[in-house]
């Protein structure tokens, strides 16, 4: 058997850098670094990502200046997922507890999913009994994966999360591709039937789930049913694989991702393989064009 | 005390600085993709990468409920050293160099904002030529500023060292380690003058002593501003290739 192996040296790599052009200089705003005076001026108040130090408001992380009123914070470019409530995210089970499970969203501090906010099967009114308790694992075992939404934030950050909708529950059939949770552009919705006959989850949290489309009306007993049974065509299984390189091609050249762009990455990838996706020539190229056609929509 | 002059008659050093000179410096931000945040430094010939996880949810064992773990491991390459040797679980100087490391990013984060959590730092030694703490100590505050992780301030570490005739010497390399002179490594807070650490692998006199460690310390804020810049540049970067639309609200 021969396989086709494509080594190339570090000197020859494809400069990305140039994604980074045109724009910058009329949009760039200021950027801070950590223990760089932000304000020595009283009355602001002191946000997420700064510290206060003999009257002088400093940054800690390097990133951006926000200002609402007079709360001065500063934005890391890139951080672990801060949760906020009624955001969508897609997350790991890690441990399945009393009452609760343990679920990994790349926070902080792992989520926790309480056995009363999920639905349960036979009804929304159902009594959560002891037994019910037992059962959880058979619900949600260690590494199943869920998508669900952010209900509340507890004072040390950790985030409850809650399925109580048809929308989320049990992930069956996909691919879970992980990038910067600051990448995902906050939408209406962040859930998308694409045209190419694709479903998909962008999780604020950074994680996104592909999946084949099905027919929504089939699922309906409280999202824990996972159909493995079924063969995914190798059409569909196609589409779900472009589509993850298209997703890894907006990341790695740090773009942003909601629905429109990754449509737009998804068609300027066809005339591609799917397997060329990976070559740094074709995400240059894929990354380049994407961002002309984004840039001529804003326009 | 040493044994070769460290400073020829021209007030040129072995490898043809000047006395207050730096090496080399070249950094690069964001080099991995799994890592929260990773950084590569290299400081004339040594040469480091870091790479940062978390924070995130710490071990039941390790857990604080007042403040972040930091769990840091540093190791050298088997090709690092002139002598290839293999260390699989690291040799006495790496786990001592491993606990300063600690202590020191410790010092600069703001670790009362992550209670219950755990950052990890792994440091790999890719090319060793003298003051490895320091230059792993660069490279982990880059990597920890990358993974967006709030620090007071950056935390960066310089070697001094003091030639025959009294001169101080910044940014000490391997030959002028290994040729006798005395060395002194000093991590700093260089914006509020702080010191977070301080060592030295000789006796120095105690008239010579306050020199070094400002020479050092005026190091630290040369490293600091170059440290600055590559920050700067790497974030740029970041945002202009999705138009800054990530922070637009």
């Amino acid at each position: 058997m021969t396989t086709h192996v494509n080594i190339r040296l570090a000197v020859d790599r494809v400069n990305n850098s140039i994604l980074c052009q045109g724009l910058v200089d009329n949009k760039q705003p200021r950027l801070f670094t950590p223990g760089e005076v932000v304000t020595s001026q009283h009355g602001f108040m002191k946000g997420h990502g700064c510290y206060v130090e003999e009257d002088e408001i400093k940054a800690s992380v390097a990133g951006v200046m926000e200002q609402v009123n007079r709360l001065i914070s500063i934005k890391p470019l890139k951080s672990r997922y801060n949760g906020e409530i009624g955001d969508v995210v897609v997350g790991r089970i890690v441990d399945v507890q009393q009452k609760r499970w343990k679920v990994d969203t790349n926070s902080k501090l792992d989520s926790a999913l309480l056995l009363s906010s999920v639905n349960l099967p036979g009804g929304e009114l159902r009594r959560r009994s002891a037994e019910d308790e037992q059962m959880m694992r058979k619900y949600l075992q260690e590494g199943d994966l869920i998508s669900a939404e952010v209900q509340n934030i507890y004072d040390d950050g950790q985030l409850a999360l809650y399925t109580r909708s048809l929308k989320y529950g049990k992930l069956s059939q996909g691919i879970l591709v992980k990038v910067f949770p600051s990448l995902i552009k906050r939408r209406k919705t962040h859930f998308h039937n694409l045209p190419c006959g694709a479903s998909i989850i962008l999780g604020n949290n950074g994680f996104i789930w592909i999946s084949p489309t099905v027919n929504s009306e089939i699922e309906g007993d409280g999202g824990f049913t996972q159909n493995l049974t079924d063969v995914i065509p190798r059409c569909d299984r196609e589409v779900i694989a472009r589509l993850r390189n298209c997703i890894h091609i907006l990341a790695q050249c740090k773009m942003m991702l909601y629905d429109t762009s990754i449509l737009y990455a998804y068609e300027e990838s066809l005339k591609y393989d799917v397997k060329d996706l990976l070559n740094q020539e074709c995400i240059f190229d894929v990354a380049f064009l994407t961002q002309h056609k984004l840039r001529i929509q804003e326009i | 005390m040493s044994g070769n002059n460290l400073l020829s008659d021209q007030g040129l050093r072995l490898d043809g600085r000047r006395p207050h000179e730096l090496r080399r410096i070249r950094c690069k931000l964001g080099v991995f993709e799994q890592p929260d945040g990773s950084a590569y430094l290299e400081q004339g010939n040594t040469k480091v990468l870091a790479a940062v996880f978390g924070p995130h949810q710490a071990s039941q064992k390790k857990m604080n409920v007042d403040e972040v773990t930091v769990n840091c491991q540093y190791s050298m390459a088997t090709f690092s050293t002139g002598e290839r040797k293999n260390r699989p679980r690291g040799d006495r100087k790496s786990t001592e160099i491993t606990m300063n490391l600690q202590k020191t990013l410790s010092a600069a984060i703001k670790t009362e904002l992550y209670p219950r959590s755990q950052i990890d730092v792994y440091i790999e030694v890719l090319q060793a030529d003298g003051a490895n703490f320091a230059v792993s100590l660069n490279a982990a505050t880059l990597a920890l500023v990358d993974a967006g992780i709030c620090l007071k301030e950056y935390v960066c570490a310089c070697t001094a060292s003091l030639s025959k005739n009294n001169t101080p010497l910044t940014d000490v390399s391997h030959l002028e380690e290994v040729s006798g002179g005395p060395t002194l490594t000093v991590a700093a807070l260089p914006t509020s003058d702080k010191i977070a650490f301080i060592d030295t692998s000789q006796r120095f006199h105690l008239s010579q002593l306050q020199v070094v460690v400002e020479t050092a310390q005026e190091g630290c804020r040369q490293i600091q501003k170059i440290m600055d810049e590559a920050v700067k540049k790497h974030l740029t970067e970041i945002g202009a290739a999705g138009d800054w639309s990530n922070i637009a609200k």
